[in-house]
């Protein structure tokens, strides 16, 4: 008697629970490394995973166990050249001659670490864990209650209201043509026999009235036919679905005037893919708006973003200006949480700077949920970061840094996008 | 040697109808060599469950614990890189029992996987004594499933992390959590439930009145020496803990109970590694080599048969890199074959040394002995000198007070016993676990918990007692200490804890 069961198929993750319990008990060790992770790694890296070593100490499960001193006799296979009562030197370095499996001491081998690895999901669920961008909550929050009600076809009852006179009255005329037809064929033809009737003979033939007395319980009875009944009845469906709040727009801007390095950009970069698996993971559906600009600014695809080259002067505001403009077309219906991130080196046109903070005091900030603005410099802040100082007191979506290499990016990132401010 | 018959087609990839095939011949060939089993169920499954089985110690259902999914990535990683292979199989100790196939395993590796662990370890778990002692075939699924269940209640009720930290201290404890001697009861699921609340309250009752003690003022001193508890030392010390633990809540008993229960089936496998997984390998070499004798299988599948077959039954030198020990298959398997040999060809040497089975039917033999031993005595019992010769066997003495290793005994007349001797003693739990018993609890003083290790041939505690000790005291709530008693008798006190907390430390 035997079963042979094919469970392929079954729940594969079974170990999923415990996976998650040892990376909760980890996660101080888990998230130390995922930093360091981050410092050493390129950004562009972010779809990866990770590998992660806790120190094997840290996780061993203690058991009451020998030590390898006092006396092991110990069997072996193999003899080539022993007799009994040959004396040989102790091998050094412990393992060798040891009992073999198991049984040897830790004590004083350097133990190697355990490493295991973080799949793409769960780095970045560490790498988040602690982040939240401001005002998320909030709008997450209130956006479950915010319904839009959406035809969905029709229905066969409802209130009058929602009665669809279109559908109703096809109903009703595809109704009558159903039950109506017998009728009138039969009619259509006592009347053409009617016709044929009467070629041959007078009205008063008996077959003649008969058949004129059919006419007309024929017609009554096609007139009987109701002209809309409680059947033909279609009413328009609607349901309440969630209004899609959970589209966000990004929106890049960024410096590319000759002031703007490589390096300076790529930092930039790495902060704008932050910002974008941040949003990512929160929201459905989002969109990226990549405004670069030097004197006159220009919304333009993620590749030319990044890598092409351009020179000149600096008008920061052409750029704020220009995003201002994409809101109002194309995001204004408040559906979507628009995001800001500008990275400019700060160095800009002196007269710009006042209506830059203006325009994005004014005219952004009211509509975002947030904008961040990293000026990349190493050295003095420049006139665009003083202007924009003014606004950080009385807006609170509106944060700025200050990112002097690569190596604060992570730091500045968590700065920005803290709990705490939200 | 019968008419030859049509082969059974041997392709890479299997098929379900191939292996009932197999199977059915499998089992017919079982038959004819009167191997007893229990019914058979064959899963097949993929690596990734292959690993979620190893996750949990092999069984098919589990508790949640953080151990396990350390495990899972650390095969995981094993496996990925490539370093290590699975298993082809696991195999499960209940009734029916249950023998997971990978399916990435091709044809001939599953006929081998059914022979080996579907007939051999089969009837070895349904015969052999200790784990019809020690296990319940019947009832350990639905065990597992009481426990993972109950445990999971607990995490509810008490919170994830509580039971975690029970968990961890009762797991520190598994190796010291078994009954050598006394037999358990049997399991089952509705008797688990239906007793689990009536033992909470007998439980709990039964510590209450123990701890139920006058101020220690109030006796004589003399008295109090004479209140000796346990009145015998206990070999089992999470048997002890959830009997008597003074602080512990009824559901912690509980949980320490299905530990200890989960330790207690595992028990007997740590026992019979060489028998268990010898006599596998012997009939899953003789069952495929009478098929093959019969015509059934094709010169090709015997190929990468005999392939398979010699990478695990080989015994490395102690020279050569990859050896790890003497290898459990291939040890098992050369005394289960060497066995058969002294029945059916006994030499001079044989009958001298084994007057009572050499010359007789093997296949009693064989049953006396899968039935009556364990690692230890199968050892004592049944190496012959021929193996020890053929194995090459050496015995190496390190004496920490010597400079030097000293080769106590080799393969020649002179030494056999001793070999035999040692080797029996490394497999003998006794000596490779550390001998811990709880010694004595001061009942009506400060309510510490002693537990006395008996050294054996001067081997010192490892350097996990530390961690170790901090679980006991966690568990007992009190002072917890460690003694010694050396080889010379002289007692000498190791680690001491205190704890003066009344509550349950976190």
């Amino acid at each position: 008697m035997v079963r042979i069961i094919d469970r392929r198929f079954d729940s594969k993750n079974k170990s999923a629970v415990n996976r998650q319990r040892f990376f909760r008990r980890f996660k101080q060790q888990i998230r130390r490394a995922v930093a360091d992770a981050i410092d050493g790694r390129s950004i562009r890296d972010m779809d990866n995973g990770e590998s992660v070593a806790i120190p094997s100490k840290d996780l061993k499960e203690p058991q009451f166990g020998l030590d390898r001193s006092g006396e092991w006799e110990t069997v072996f296979a193999g003899n080539d050249q022993f007799a009994a009562g040959d004396e040989v030197d102790r091998p050094v370095g412990g393992g060798g001659q040891g009992s073999g499996k198991g049984r040897a001491s830790n004590e004083g081998q350097s133990e190697d670490d355990f490493v295991f690895q973080l799949s793409r999901e769960e780095f970045l669920d560490v790498f988040f864990d602690d982040l939240a961008l401001p005002n998320l909550v909030k709008t997450q929050l209130a956006s479950i209650p915010e319904y839009r009600s959406q035809r969905a076809g029709f229905t066969v009852d409802g209130t009058p209201t929602n009665i669809n006179i279109v559908r109703s009255l096809r109903g009703a005329i595809g109704r009558r043509l159903a039950v109506g037809s017998p009728y009138a064929v039969r009619l259509r033809e006592a009347q053409e026999e009617l016709e044929d009737l009467l070629m041959r003979a007078s009205e008063d033939d008996p077959r003649v009235r008969r058949l004129r007395d059919e006419i007309a319980t024929l017609r009554a009875k096609i007139e009987g036919i109701p002209f809309i009944d409680k059947l033909d009845l279609r009413y328009n469906n609607r349901v309440r679905i969630p209004k899609p709040s959970t589209a966000a727009v990004m929106f890049c801007v960024m410096d590319v005037s000759g002031s703007m390095d490589e390096e300076k950009k790529a930092t930039a970069k790495r902060f704008f893919m932050l910002l974008y698996l941040f949003l990512m993971r929160n929201y459905e559906k989002i969109e990226v708006v990549f405004i670069r600009h030097h004197t006159v600014a220009k919304e333009v695809d993620e590749e030319d973003f990044f890598h092409s080259r351009e020179s000149g002067g600096t008008v920061v505001s052409s750029a704020l200006e220009l995003m201002k403009d994409i809101v109002r077309e194309r995001y204004a219906n408040g559906m979507w949480n628009i995001y800001g991130a500008q990275a400019s080196d700060g160095d800009n046109w002196e007269n710009d700077s006042p209506r830059c903070r203006e325009l994005l005091g004014e005219t952004i900030l009211p509509y975002v949920q947030y904008f961040a603005y990293i000026e990349i410099t190493p050295g003095e802040p420049q006139n665009l970061w003083r202007e924009y100082e003014k606004l950080r007191g009385s807006a609170p979506n509106f944060a700025m840094q200050r990112i002097e290499g690569l190596p604060d990016i992570y730091p500045v990132f968590r700065e920005l996008f803290k709990k705490t401010m939200a | 040697m019968k008419k030859r018959r049509k082969a059974l087609p041997s392709p890479a990839e299997w098929s379900f109808e191939l292996i009932d095939e197999y199977h059915r011949e499998i089992a017919r060939v079982a038959q004819e060599f009167e191997l007893d089993t229990f019914p058979n169920q064959i899963e097949l499954i993929t690596s990734e469950q292959m690993m979620d089985a190893y996750a949990s110690v092999g069984m098919p259902v589990n508790y949640h614990h953080w151990s396990f999914g350390k495990h899972f990535l650390s095969t995981e990683k094993g496996y990925k890189r490539g370093q290590m292979g699975l298993a082809y199989e696991i195999v499960i100790n209940s009734n029916p029992c249950i023998a997971y196939l990978m399916e990435e395993n091709t044809m001939m590796m599953q006929a081998l996987v059914i022979a080996h662990a579907a007939y051999g370890h089969n009837s070895f778990f349904k015969n052999n004594y200790l784990f019809r002692t020690w296990t319940n075939a019947d009832a350990i699924i639905d065990y597992l499933i009481f426990a993972r269940n109950y445990i999971a209640h607990c995490e509810e009720r008490y919170g994830e992390e509580e039971v975690e930290l029970l968990l961890d201290s009762c797991h520190a404890l598994m190796n010291v959590g078994v009954d050598r001697y006394k037999r358990p009861p049997k399991l089952s699921l509705e008797k688990e439930t239906l007793r689990q609340r009536e033992r909470e309250e007998y439980l709990q009752s039964q510590v209450n009145e123990l701890w139920r003690t006058l101020p220690a003022h109030e006796l004589k001193p003399q008295e109090a020496q004479e209140q000796r508890f346990p009145s015998e030392p206990e070999e089992n010390v999470l048997y002890f803990f959830e009997k008597n633990a003074p602080l512990l809540e009824p559901w912690q008993r509980e949980v320490v109970r299905i530990v200890r229960k989960i330790a207690q089936y595992f028990f007997p496998q740590r026992q019979t590694q060489v028998m268990n997984e010898g006599w596998a390998c012997f009939w899953h070499y003789t069952l495929l080599n009478r098929m093959y004798d019969e015509g059934l299988l094709s010169d090709s599948f015997m190929i990468e048969f005999l392939h398979s077959h010699t990478n695990v039954v080989l015994q490395p030198s102690y020279n050569q890199p990859w050896y790890s020990g003497i290898n459990p298959y291939a040890l098992g398997f050369a005394m289960w074959q060497d066995i058969r040999r002294i029945c059916e060809e006994p030499t001079d040497e044989d009958r001298y040394w084994f007057p009572d089975f050499a010359g007789s039917n093997w296949r009693e033999t064989f049953d006396f002995a899968m039935r009556n031993f364990k690692d230890e005595s199968f050892v004592a019992q049944f190496l012959s000198p021929k193996l020890m010769r053929d194995f090459k066997l050496f015995s190496v003495l390190d004496d920490d007070r010597n400079a030097r290793l000293r080769i106590s005994a080799i393969h020649d007349e002179a030494g056999y016993r001793r070999i035999r001797e040692i080797l029996s003693d490394q497999y003998n739990i006794g000596t490779r676990d550390p001998n811990i018993q709880v010694w004595n609890v001061d009942l009506r003083g400060d309510r510490s918990l002693t537990l006395r290790h008996n050294e054996y041939r001067r081997r010192p505690l490892a350097g996990t007692t530390d961690e170790v000790m901090r679980h006991i005291a966690r568990l007992w709530g009190f002072t917890v200490r460690l003694e010694t008693q050396h080889v010379d008798g002289r007692v000498e006190t190791l680690r001491e804890l205190r704890n003066e907390k009344r509550r349950m430390p976190r």
